[in-house]
């Protein structure tokens, strides 16, 4: 039965296990969004590292929620490489302190959670909004999962958070890039979608089905 | 695509095989794909560390040795290396003085060795690690528009540089601030006459018409400044060579300057090349006090070259003439 108030660690494994899945099937779209504006490898190498962080948690079977995403941070780390490595590893390293030794979350320290995750992707990368990265999509889907819980269940705003990255996603087509390999090409990146914000729907987009 | 590979996933581990084979004064390690000295520094010696993507050879498993690097930590093609690999070569070389990290200024290798800085801090016996980001590349505009100019030829002379001055016992500030001065007066600008093309996909990573050449291109295909019918090498000489005095001023101090091949084009091109670059700087009042020609920074199979000056010093000449004993740069020993 799903809990209106708090995330299960369940939940929470089942989110992990949506992201890989949606990274396998996604990766060849991520791929060539990549192709377009870098050097074609987001999905591949994004595709690995969920596969590799599966077998660790599945090998390692952490209990509690810190160990679990600290775990996943840095399995990314070590096995995504190039740029997305380092970020999306951060943001689960800085989840995974931010969520503490906890078996649940509530969905306040989820937001939480969310927010450390977001505050390590802007420290590591340096972006801003408007840059054209995957910060575009992660701060408006994470505002709006805040807002969502005061005003009503986790799985309604899981779902505005998905809503929220997508639309940031399809919005950073009309963007130029200032940060990445993307900002080389300048104003010939208009027109793309940033396959970072691509890659931060699909994980906001995992996040509603697991608390839906 | 036809290339000297077994399977294009294997082609950075045997290429590691083939480089322990060839040199038995280099120790790969090949779980993490590290290449260290086979004869460890002096306790006490700064070590000095770099990496990066692999498709860039001789760079910068082949400045491995005396007079240049500890370590080379070897990404798979094109990607950078992951920070667990990175703190794996930091701790093994560091004999207790600390070690310098020369990065590429790419993102991705940024962010990697940066972490690789963090997880060192959080290990009870503690490395002093520095870092120094080379960013030389003038056809990126240098602004916060972009993700800054990228790291390319100006490597070489800093890890040769500083590599010499480590051998001398001097600290890792001391250090530091040298890489800095050396990749601050250092500019490079390249041009490719073809795409290069990657094992894993076997196709050209950019597409470039058989008459065309991408001036300002990058050493992964990155776009360059702009992409014209293809010139005789004397203008070619010219396009790379006005952006570079453009942004230094190399007037009154010697220079030090290479021209260096992209993986394909011929040595006897690149003669010819460095004499109208030659030509050029003189006409410009530069005197050229050292030079280097050859491939040093490829681009995989990409044909072209780009041309590196650094407006050096006597001291700076100094450490480049000083002994080195690598694969790739061998001399006065």
């Amino acid at each position: 039965m799903k809990n209106a108030t708090a995330v299960s660690y369940e939940q929470l494994l089942n989110w992990l296990r949506l992201i890989d899945e949606g990274l396998m099937e996604q990766r060849g779209y991520l791929t060539e969004l990549d192709a377009a504006v870098g050097d074609g490898d987001h999905g591949t190498n994004l595709a690995r590292g969920g596969a590799a962080s599966s077998a660790k948690v599945d090998a390692e079977q952490p209990e509690y929620v810190d160990d679990l995403f600290k775990l996943v941070g840095m399995t990314l780390v070590s096995s995504v490489g190039g740029a997305s490595g380092p970020l999306y590893g951060t943001f689960f390293l800085r989840f995974a302190t931010s969520a503490g030794h906890r078996q649940e979350l509530s969905a306040e320290q989820f937001a939480d959670a969310l927010d450390a995750g977001v505050g390590g992707v802007v420290e590591r990368g340096q972006a801003e909004l408007g840059d054209k990265t995957m910060y575009d999509a992660m701060e408006p889907a994470v505002r709006a999962f805040r807002a969502g819980i005061r005003s009503g269940d986790l799985a309604s705003a899981a779902r505005a958070a998905a809503d929220a990255a997508a639309e940031a996603r399809d919005a950073s087509a009309g963007l130029v890039a200032r940060k990445g390999r993307a900002s080389y090409l300048g104003d010939r990146s208009v027109g793309h979608v940033d396959p970072g914000a691509a890659s931060t729907t699909l994980m906001f987009e995992a996040l509603a089905e697991a608390l839906a | 695509m036809k290339k000297l590979i077994n399977g294009a996933e294997d082609v950075l581990a045997e290429s590691l095989v083939g480089l322990a084979a060839a040199h038995p004064e280099l120790r790969v390690d090949h779980g993490n794909r590290i290449v260290y000295r086979t004869e460890p520094k002096p306790h006490g010696t700064v070590a000095i560390l770099s990496g990066g993507g692999s498709g860039h050879e001789p760079l910068h498993a082949g400045f491995v040795g005396f007079g240049m690097l500890d370590a080379a930590v070897c990404g798979e093609i094109f990607t950078s290396p992951t920070p667990d690999r990175i703190l794996e070569a930091a701790k093994s070389i560091d004999t207790g003085a600390g070690v310098l990290q020369l990065v590429k200024n790419y993102t991705g290798d940024v962010m990697n060795f940066e972490m690789a800085t963090e997880l060192a801090n959080e290990l009870a016996e503690g490395i002093a690690i520095e870092t120094v980001v080379i960013a030389d590349d003038v056809a990126v505009e240098d602004s916060t528009f972009t993700a800054g100019r990228r790291g390319t030829g100006v490597t070489v002379l800093v890890e040769k540089i500083v590599g010499a001055a480590a051998e001398q016992g001097r600290d890792l500030a001391d250090l530091a601030a040298l890489a800095r001065r050396v990749a601050g007066n250092g500019r490079s600008m390249g041009i490719a006459l073809t795409s290069a093309t990657l094992p894993a996909s076997g196709k050209p990573n950019f597409e470039l018409g058989d008459r065309d050449m991408e001036v300002g291109v990058g050493i992964h295909g990155e776009p360059g400044r702009r992409r014209v019918p293809l010139a005789p090498a004397r203008e070619i000489a010219a396009m790379l060579v006005e952006p570079i005095l453009a942004d230094v001023d190399y007037i009154g101090a010697p220079a030090i300057v290479m021209l260096n091949g992209m993986g394909a084009t011929p040595l006897i091109e690149l003669y010819l090349m460095f004499g109208e670059v030659a030509a050029l700087l003189e006409k410009a009042g530069i005197r050229v006090s050292r030079s280097l020609v050859g491939n040093y920074v490829t681009s995989l199979d990409m044909a072209g070259c780009s041309v590196t000056v650094l407006r050096a010093d006597d001291e700076l000449v100094g450490l480049w003439d000083a002994p080195v004993s690598t694969p790739a740069l061998r001399w006065g020993q």
